[in-house]
């Protein structure tokens, strides 16, 4: 699934990246525990987390996760902005609960990672 | 007042062919703004010498679980790298509270991370065993009161051939 399409059925607001919008996640994953995200092998894949603080963008650069929304309508600082930038991550913002983020992005057809 | 010393970096080139590279960062404790910031530093490093994408991501992977463990629980901490043509050697060292017994903490889920390192996203007791699954070769030694010394090693070309070196 592209980031633009992301962005449309989440009806979210990029913070950075919008030059990547053709960008292709090929699963999602959703976790508040970075350990947990640590611990995924898998490439091309779609971070949804309520946890909003410099470690899950860290755990993103860390995990080569390209993309990642912010859930539960949590607000990035500068800071992550700037670190999300430097590092060539998407970050995006959305209103939406996690389980609400994750039910509508399943529903269009993008594939849990198990 | 917590003074934070940029690392250094020293690049040779060997024998024309073969880079070799050593840098130190400090780790800052309990400072998680910036927790992260050494690993992200070994990450750019290893995409400038044409590492492949797989052995990247399970180095820093290992390097920033070490690193976080070392501003959840330690006063203060060096990472030290040293890259040649063949391998990728990771020591993360702290003045700390050390580890009781490493075997224990080595079992997924043991934990005695603090309220706040568990609202970091982190403390669950799994950055030991993600260090052992991702590095090639892993070895932590540690004194209870003084602290704790963690030795990565990447192979560049095969894991075999470090775990056969230990």
């Amino acid at each position: 699934m592209k980031v633009k399409e992301i962005v449309r059925i989440l009806d979210a607001r990029i913070l950075c990246g919008e030059d990547m919008q053709e960008y292709t996640v090929e699963k999602a994953f959703a976790s508040d525990l970075m350990s947990d995200v640590l611990m995924l092998a898998d490439d091309n894949v779609l971070l949804i987390t309520g946890l909003v603080n410099m470690q899950t963008i860290r755990t993103a650069e860390m995990s080569d996760i390209l993309c990642v929304v912010l859930a539960r309508n949590k607000k990035a600082s500068r800071e992550m902005i700037d670190l999300a930038r430097d590092g060539g991550i998407i970050l995006i913002e959305c209103r939406y609960s996690v389980y609400q983020t994750c039910g509508l992005l399943y529903r269009e057809g993008l594939k849990p990672i198990f | 007042m917590r003074i934070v010393v940029p690392g250094r970096v020293e690049t040779h080139i060997l024998s024309g062919m073969t880079e070799r590279m050593h840098f130190e960062h400090n780790i800052v404790g309990g400072d998680f703004t910036r927790a992260g910031y050494a690993s992200s530093q070994v990450k750019k490093a290893l995409k400038t010498l044409d590492v492949d994408m797989a052995i990247i991501k399970r180095t820093v992977v290992a390097t920033y679980e070490a690193e976080v463990n070392v501003v959840a629980h330690a006063c203060n901490g060096m990472m030290i790298v040293d890259i040649d043509g063949s391998t990728i050697q990771v020591v993360i060292q702290d003045e700390g509270p050390g580890i009781e017994d490493v075997e224990q903490a080595m079992v997924e889920g043991f934990s005695t991370a603090s309220s706040e390192v568990r609202e970091m996203g982190f403390g669950a007791g799994m950055g030991l065993s993600n260090m052992k699954k991702n590095a090639d070769s892993l070895h932590i030694e540690s004194e209870p009161g003084k602290g704790t010394k963690v030795e990565i090693l990447m192979a560049l070309d095969g894991r075999e051939e470090v775990r056969s070196k230990k």
